[in-house]
């Protein structure tokens, strides 16, 4: 059982109060496409290399890594800087929270009930659907430049614009497919 | 080093927060997609609102340093990867944060998304050259815009001359008050569990 939100509430604007007070806003998403440097430079060491000429110090022949003056190269290079080590942290703290409060129960650990109620028992198919999901979630966090908590979180409480066009975006589809696919209760 | 132990801090409190407010279960997101459970709504609007009134009352008396905002670019393909975001967040209850804390607490179909996720991370690593040629990165609304000019940065303003910090205060305001009158459930066939 979830805190009231009242409670939940405070405690999440407290926390991201705190990233704005003191360092920066709270992202997630630019994270995973640091991992997946991190992985492709360990197979092919020539995606991030040193540089002289680049902003950061690093740069790729990726186009997406080499932007902004290469600044995702070095962090690709420099695994152990703010963002990454705090979205390991985060998963860390999501551990302990649920260690404390006993564990995910074993029937929910491969789909959400209300997943059971409307598609039935099979994993197989729970996967898929997770996999495809986070194939979309992904490249469109990245094309948007942020996630839930980089845009729409964080965004709109610095009243970014930008934050704004990001969540009209999300609910605008995210709504109408839920309504959809979850007709049953769970 | 300090930046790290902040990393550990900071990042540590937030998974701990997502996973107590019910956001690291996928039923809780679909349930607030589909509406007939709005608890976690009104938890994140909660939070949005106390976060900028804390936010924007802290640069108004000094406490915050306007140089810690960091407001992203404001284009096209913003509201695209919006609707894709949210296509997949309705799908199976996640998002990026809370598919990497629900594959930490022991969540097998977060573990899935998170890897489904790498690789949508590395598609859009190979196709950004293109997706830059398609004119949808082209900034929109001023850029990296806010609503009203915040003292102390450079962000354009949407609303030119309007104190970006008061409009901070009220949005925020406003946010805790629609958190408040949120019903727990707009489904009326919906059995929503009590929102406190």
């Amino acid at each position: 059982m979830p805190l009231n939100w009242k409670t939940g509430g405070l405690a999440l604007g407290i926390v991201f109060f705190a990233a704005v007070l003191l360092i920066k806003p709270i992202g997630v998403s630019t994270q995973f496409v640091i991992l997946d440097g991190i992985l492709w430079d360990a197979a092919s060491p020539d995606v991030v290399v040193q540089s002289e000429t680049a902003k950061s110090g690093y740069e790729s022949p990726n186009a997406y890594l080499n932007k902004s003056g290469g600044k995702y190269a070095k962090n690709v290079a420099n695994p152990l800087n703010y963002s990454f080590v705090f979205v390991i942290a985060m998963m860390l703290g999501a551990g302990l929270s649920a260690a404390l409060r006993g564990g995910v129960p074993a029937s929910e650990r491969n789909m959400p009930e209300i997943w059971r109620a409307n598609f039935g028992n099979s994993v197989a198919k729970r996967y898929i659907a997770a996999f495809i999901a986070g194939f979309l979630v992904l490249y469109g966090a990245r094309l948007a430049g942020g996630c839930t908590s980089g845009h729409m979180m964080s965004g709109m409480m610095q009243t970014a614009v930008s934050g704004y066009i990001f969540a009209a975006g999300a609910f605008l589809a995210g709504i109408p497919i839920a309504l959809f696919l979850f007709r049953k209760e769970a | 080093m300090q930046h790290i132990l902040l990393a550990l801090l900071i990042g540590g409190a937030f998974g701990f927060v997502l996973d107590r407010i019910g956001a690291t279960n996928p039923g809780y997101i679909i349930k607030m997609l589909n509406l007939s459970n709005l608890h976690l709504m009104k938890t994140i609007l909660a939070g949005i609102g106390i976060a900028s009134v804390l936010t924007f009352g802290g640069l108004m008396t000094g406490l915050v340093d306007p140089g810690h905002l960091s407001v992203k670019t404001a284009y096209i393909g913003v509201f695209i990867g919006g609707l894709l975001l949210g296509t997949g967040f309705a799908v199976a209850g996640y998002c990026p944060g809370t598919g990497l804390t629900a594959a930490a607490t022991g969540r097998w179909d977060g573990l899935v998304f998170v890897i489904g996720g790498l690789l949508g991370a590395a598609a859009y690593m190979g196709s950004y050259a293109w997706v830059k040629t398609t004119g949808v990165l082209d900034h929109i609304a001023g850029g990296k815009a806010t609503l009203g000019t915040i003292a102390g940065t450079k962000y354009p303003a949407l609303l030119e001359g309007v104190p970006g910090e008061a409009i901070g205060l009220v949005l925020g305001v406003a946010f805790i008050v629609i958190a408040v009158l949120l019903p727990a459930s707009l489904k009326s066939s919906g059995v929503a569990e009590p929102a406190e």
